[in-house]
């Protein structure tokens, strides 16, 4: 089980990974899109951590939605209204809970992944989050909650498979999209932001 | 970096403050928001709001007021602005007869202005949206996210606006802001780039004897890179473009001329000698011109030629009253 404090704790190791991986976010979408993927992410997750001691004695559910306000107001560009609304409806599926397992981790992510999908109306195979989100998940379910290590892992593996994946398929969402063939080769920034939030979850397991 | 600015992150909210401070009868900041909204609210009427990244002054603020914008957000410049502004700024000018949004076609513009739709009919507030999307440099294919939406935008503003002065209920307005949208072509062009604050640097490189044709209001690629020719042959190679895209024959049209934020208004004026002989010559009735800066990309060199196929309703509305910082038809 993983209790409030400890996904507060999670947040702020996110925070930080997202931080060491800004410079490189931002060169991934400097190559097939407007270049400050990294530097939006990392502003929005720095405000996550300074306001998070306001809500951290809350449950998860409202833990996660405040997250997701913070990153709307403060990311900019497509990235926030995506990870912004994904954390609002992983927290819709978890209010007033001050504990979750790994069955509530599964019910989080795929509520977070459909409000990616409402928002950005994407599929997979579209060069986007999307192609390292819906593949973990799949990954995840199939792995089980019986052994939360290995479903995690198994999420993980799928999730870099998946921005691996990205180098190959034209881009058809986002400002990418107007590249053509051209964004062949260059990996999704979302794909890669994402699976750098998982792993995180993953390692601090 | 050579510009006239105090501190890089303060260039947006200054801005604003100097908007308001120089137009206090047009437009008044709403509270510590980066929303600029009409200073005399007319109730009773559907309420207009636009914007987008800053740095295409006068869009947006300037074309708030009377036959014109409600209001208008100013993201950081270049960035769409956050959904939490958008809604500030819907709830501002709401009216009963609902609330229009004006986007230009981007992925993060149409998510957090949809995010902010989303946040006020939440509340009861009716809205509704539009999307501008009428630059012919890029492919509208099933395979992109659609055209991006250059300065063809004004011209929705104008429209739009003026219908929704009359009285004319939310899908009226918005009914003649799509006519507009589908009747709008425009296409531009750099000679030299712009360079964003936080940046530092400019957004591209471009030889002294080059040019990009196609280029976007942010600097983003266009369709090719060549070497710089005479005003004349720029703008036979824009009209080009656009004139196979939409057919203008024998239509009015109204021109708009459009400065990229450098351009003397001598070299406009040069374009626009061309664009009226190319279309006399084509048969395209010109009914109206605009030449001036409407939607620029800070101190990017360069143009951009808009064409709106007129009808009388939209003829009607674009002669219409229109008294904004930016914008005059009296």
């Amino acid at each position: 089980m993983t209790n409030n404090a400890k996904v507060v704790e999670l947040l702020k190791q996110i925070s930080d990974k997202i931080d060491e991986n800004a410079q490189f976010l931002t060169e991934l979408d400097a190559a097939i899109g407007d270049s400050d993927h990294g530097i939006n992410m990392a502003r929005g997750f720095k405000k996550v951590v300074e306001d998070l001691p306001g809500v951290a004695e809350q449950d998860i559910g409202a833990i996660l939605k405040k997250v997701g306000m913070i990153l709307v107001s403060t990311v900019g560009g497509a990235s926030g209204p995506l990870y912004g609304t994904a954390f609002m409806k992983a927290g819709g599926v978890v209010s007033g809970k001050m504990e979750i397992n790994a069955d509530d981790f599964l019910e989080i992510l795929e509520a977070g992944i459909g409000g990616v999908q409402m928002r950005g109306k994407a599929e997979k195979g579209e060069k986007t989050m999307l192609d390292a989100m819906l593949p973990a998940l799949d990954a995840m379910k199939a792995a089980g909650t019986a052994d939360t290590r290995a479903m995690l892992d198994a999420g993980v593996a799928a999730a870099k498979e998946g921005v691996e994946y990205t180098k190959t398929i034209i881009a058809t969402k986002g400002r990418a999209s107007y590249l053509g063939e051209r964004s062949i080769g260059h990996q999704d920034p979302g794909a890669t932001s994402f699976t750098v939030i998982l792993e995180t979850i993953a390692e601090a397991y | 970096m050579k510009k006239i600015i105090n501190a890089v992150d303060q260039v947006e909210e200054q801005m604003i403050e100097g908007l308001c401070k120089a137009y206090p009868q047009y437009v008044t900041r709403v509270g510590d928001t980066h929303v600029v909204a009409r200073t005399n609210k007319k109730e009773g009427k559907v309420a207009l709001i636009s914007g987008g990244g800053s740095g295409h002054e006068p869009a947006h603020g300037g074309y708030v007021g009377e036959g014109m914008l409600d209001a208008a957000v100013a993201g950081a410049v270049f960035t769409s602005p956050t959904p939490d502004q958008v809604f500030e700024g819907i709830k501002a000018i709401q009216t009963d007869a609902g609330v229009l949004m004006v986007i230009k076609n981007y992925t993060g513009d149409v998510m957090n202005f949809e995010m902010a739709a989303d946040m006020a009919r939440d509340e009861g507030i009716k809205v509704e949206q539009v999307v501008v999307a009428d630059d012919v440099a890029v492919d509208g294919s099933l395979y992109t996210v659609g055209r991006r939406g250059v300065a063809g935008t004004v011209f929705v503003h104008k429209i739009a606006g003026a219908k929704a002065e009359t009285g004319a209920s939310l899908e009226d307005v918005k009914a003649v802001a799509e006519k507009v949208i589908d009747n709008v072509r425009s296409m531009s062009m750099a000679i030299r780039p712009c360079t964003v604050p936080a940046a530092g640097t400019p957004g591209f490189e471009l030889g002294e004897d080059e040019m990009e044709i196609g280029i976007g209001i942010h600097g983003e690629p266009g369709t090719h890179r060549e070497k710089l020719q005479e005003a004349d042959q720029i703008v036979d190679q824009l009209l080009e473009k656009i004139l196979a895209d939409l057919d203008f024959t024998s239509s009015d049209v109204a021109v708009m001329i459009n400065g990229c934020g450098a351009t003397p208004l001598m070299e406009l004026f040069v374009v626009n000698n061309h664009v009226a002989d190319v279309l006399a010559d084509k048969g395209v009735k010109v009914y109206k011109t605009f030449v001036g800066e409407y939607m620029t990309s800070l101190e990017m060199e360069g143009f951009s030629i808009s064409l709106l196929k007129l009808d009388d309703e939209l003829k009607e509305l674009l002669d219409a009253k229109a008294d904004t910082p930016g914008f005059k038809v009296i």
